[in-house]
């Protein structure tokens, strides 16, 4: 878990939050809704639904139980309780609901897209690219990862499919060098964006990182605010790994966001509440699938009521 | 940022006074802490409490070992349980039928199926001499079958050639009829990534098995993944009959807790592992090694394990007296070797522990193996008794002599020696450092460095 002072921050909000609107809500529900007491039980089933959406032990024990504080004893129905308290959690991760904004001053505003293999690097910036194009912008993809096999060969694809030019290179080259050739020819050709792909790569492999600490020094050579965007994809499905990975990834890459991949599963990645705080990183954006289309805004209210499980 | 359970353990049981058996307020009070650090490493909430629940019952009226605190008692139990519930020994790949043998690789999204599939086809080809052919049939990932070719032409093993717009099930059949014609041993079946619960392709899937009754039907999933793998594990394993997990990523720094969920909720046996980004990064699982990890101790437990089956403490308490007396001799640094050797030797002892790769690699640089320790112990056998007890009498004639004895030569004989006495003058240093000082001045006769924290010698 974080620190002590991180979590006040968090729960400090949440319990903020809770009594605010916990009268207006025992009011509200009491009245119409002949619900049972929330007592203990109701209370460990809560907890037990966070932990089983990835939220963690601490995190999930420590909502829970706040919930409690103020509730407790109070009429409340099963349902009214979830609901209840997917609102409190969407409050939270209100803040970090951030869209990704290009800068159209820079020419090109450059997006780097780091993480762990298969997290979707690649496909969400095809999608991406699929938005940007769709803005009327001219896009261009580099495509970092000449390690991967064929890895070249699927960016290429993603640039057809949306009709970005793709910046590339023999695979094996250096992904460095590559970089540089690809921020010049992006600002000769007057590009909007350059969103530029890098290799999978496992945080704790301190060679790997200090790779993409050069890749990031290259560009900065070229120009010394970019990479305006660094993303980092997250895999839903992963569970508490995902602390680790912001924590560590962002002290090689000025990660300005989190792109939550694969929630078209059932996995609800609820390891986000956590991070959300103690990071206060943006999410800009959640992959729901494979398609071009499938890269939508984090909606902090949809998520929190599906870590509820609860449907719209 | 997760405590380890050691520690955590630790606070819990300084409370308690030592007993004889741990009682049900013991076990439950350390087994709140347990189930905690399971779920920090991602265990399943269902598979958490089956657990709890069984080790519960063995833990309880279990008598504390005499060199073990309650702690660390109840920590070997749930250990011993995690591994068992890991499965014990590793099941190898099984290739029993008339070739080619069709093995289908199968499971969500980025979970490591293309590379897994080339690496045991390496893994098939090099160590047990297969003629392995790949496919792949992920005709959805841009650019995927391609993957699996470059990788193909890396491991030089042969895949089969791709056919634009061909359906998964058609290239399944077309790969099997290859590998008949062609006299392949081994068939390796790629396949696209996908979700559990995405029922057109869970169907196609369902399909390629029908059409080739592959022998074996891996699962493979990342060592990341959270609370959903038990759902994902049901899901596929319910659809297409799964014989077996493998688990990649296990070089990242994931507790791997999903490795328990789905072995429990399948029943599968996690066959292999992958460990790296190169081809050849495949290893047998070892659920011992899994189970440290998962509780967040490196091997801990196994080393309190062995220590308490190899050390006794009267055996400690003499040789604690005798160097306290400066009179440690040959024969004490004989039985020291005999330790070491019970225990796996320095390798074995050395790799149970968390964060001590670069003694291990210092070591392999001096050498330091099980072989030289059972030439020492030869040495020193090879010696009369007032030798072993007054070294200094061991002039050139007697190491002559000596060396013939144990089938070794005068220099490593000298060695020998020279260790030893290094290793005297050594004691009598850390001797007046107390107690404490000495276990942690090192092995005798290795010259310092790596005995391990938390070695049970009192
Ligand atoms: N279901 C689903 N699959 C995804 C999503 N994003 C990526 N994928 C898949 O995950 C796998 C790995 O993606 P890729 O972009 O190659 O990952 P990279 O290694 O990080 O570049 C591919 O099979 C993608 O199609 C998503 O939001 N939903
Ligand atoms: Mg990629």
């Amino acid at each position: 878990m974080a620190s002590d002072g991180e979590k006040r921050g968090f729960f400090g909000r949440l319990k903020a939050g809770l009594s605010r609107s916990s009268s207006r809500l025992t009011q509200g529900i009491s009245g119409i809704f002949t619900g049972r007491k929330l007592d203990q039980a109701m209370l460990d089933e809560l907890e037990e639904l966070l932990i089983a959406a990835d939220l963690g032990p601490a995190t999930a024990a420590t909502v829970a139980k706040e919930f409690g504080r103020t509730r407790f004893g109070k009429d409340i129905g099963e349902t009214e309780v979830r609901e209840a308290l997917a609102e409190e959690i969407a409050k939270i991760l209100a803040p970090v609901a951030v869209p990704l904004s290009i800068d159209p001053a820079r020419k090109p505003h450059v997006v780097l897209v780091v993480g762990v293999n298969g997290t979707g690097k690649t496909t969400t910036i095809g999608k991406l690219a699929k938005q940007l194009r769709d803005e009327g912008r001219m896009v261009m993809l580099c495509a970092g990862d000449t390690f991967r096999a064929a890895a070249i060969e699927q960016l290429k694809i993603w640039g057809e499919r949306t009709g970005a030019a793709v910046i590339a290179r023999e695979p094996g080259s250096s992904a460095a060098g590559l970089v540089y050739d690809a921020m010049v020819e992006a600002k000769a050709k007057g590009a909007d964006v350059l969103v530029i792909d890098t290799a999978g790569r496992l945080h704790n492999k301190a060679d790997l990182m200090a790779e993409l600490d050069k890749v990031i020094r290259v560009i900065r050579k070229l120009d010394p605010e970019a990479p305006h965007s660094t993303l980092l994809t997250l895999d839903a499905t992963t569970g508490q790994n995902a602390h680790a990975q912001v924590e560590i990834f962002q002290k090689t890459a000025p990660i300005t966001g989190l792109i939550v991949t694969k929630l078209d599963g059932t996995a609800r990645g609820g390891v986000l509440v956590a991070l959300a705080d103690r990071f206060k990183m943006p999410v800009n954006a959640i992959g729901v699938g494979e398609g071009v289309d499938d890269l939508r805004p984090f909606d902090p209210k949809d998520f929190a009521r599906g870590l509820m499980g609860l449907e719209d | 940022m997760f405590e380890n359970l050691t520690t955590r353990l630790g606070a819990v049981f300084d409370k308690l006074t030592r007993r004889g058996a741990l009682s049900e307020g013991d076990v439950d009070t350390a087994l709140r802490e347990v189930r905690v650090a399971l779920l920090e490493a991602d265990v399943a909430l269902p598979v958490v409490k089956d657990f709890l629940a069984s080790v519960r019952d063995k833990a309880v009226g279990q008598d504390v070992l005499k060199s073990v605190t309650p702690g660390q008692m109840v920590i070997k139990v749930v250990h011993d349980h995690l591994v068992e519930m890991l499965g014990g020994a590793s099941v190898p790949i099984n290739l029993a039928a008339n070739p080619p043998v069709p093995i289908f690789m199968v499971g969500l999204q980025g979970s490591g199926k293309t590379t897994t599939t080339a690496k045991l086809g390496l893994w098939l080809s090099q160590r047990q001499k297969k003629k392995v052919l790949m496919a792949s049939l992920d005709v959805r990932r841009p650019a995927a079958q391609e993957q699996l070719a470059v990788l193909g032409v890396q491991a030089s093993v042969a895949t089969l050639s791709i056919v634009p717009g061909e359906p998964p099930v058609a290239i399944a059949k077309r790969a099997i009829q290859t590998g008949l014609l062609e006299a392949y041993d081994v068939v390796l079946l790629d396949s696209a990534g996908r979700l559990h619960i995405d029922d057109a392709m869970m169907a196609e899937a369902e399909a390629v098995h029908a059409a080739v009754q592959p022998i074996e039907t891996l699962l493979v999933a990342d060592a990341m993944t959270g609370q959903d793998a038990v759902n994902v594990a049901q899901s596929f394993h319910a659809r297409l009959r799964l014989t077996g997990i493998v688990l990649t990523r296990v070089d990242g720094d994931a507790r791997g807790g999903a490795a328990l969920s789905m072995r429990s909720v399948t029943g599968c046996p996690i066959k292999l592992i992958g460990s790296g980004e190169k081809l050849d990064a495949l290893e047998v699982f070892h659920p011992d090694r899994i189970a440290g990890r998962i509780l967040g101790m490196g091997d801990v437990v196994s080393l309190v394990e062995k220590a308490s089956e190899t050390i006794e403490e009267e055996d400690a308490k003499r040789l604690a007296a005798k160097i306290e007396k400066g009179q440690f001799d040959l024969d004490d640094m004989a039985k020291q070797f005999r330790q070491m050797r019970k225990m796996g030797g320095l390798e074995g002892l050395l790799g149970m522990l968390p964060g001590v790769a670069k003694v291990k690699k210092q070591l392999a640089q001096a050498n330091v193996d099980e072989n030289m320790l059972k030439r020492h112990e030869a040495i020193i056998s090879s010696m009369t008794k007032g030798e072993r007890k007054r070294p200094e009498i061991i002039k050139a004639s007697r190491r002559q002599r000596i060396a013939s004895g144990s089938g070794t030569s005068v220099q490593e004989v000298n060695r020998l020696l020279k260790q030893f006495f290094e290793t005297q003058k050594m004691m009598k240093r850390v001797t007046k450092l107390g107690q404490k000082g000495l276990m942690r001045a090192g092995l005798p006769g290795m010259g310092g460095g790596g005995r391990p924290p938390g070695f049970p010698m009192r």
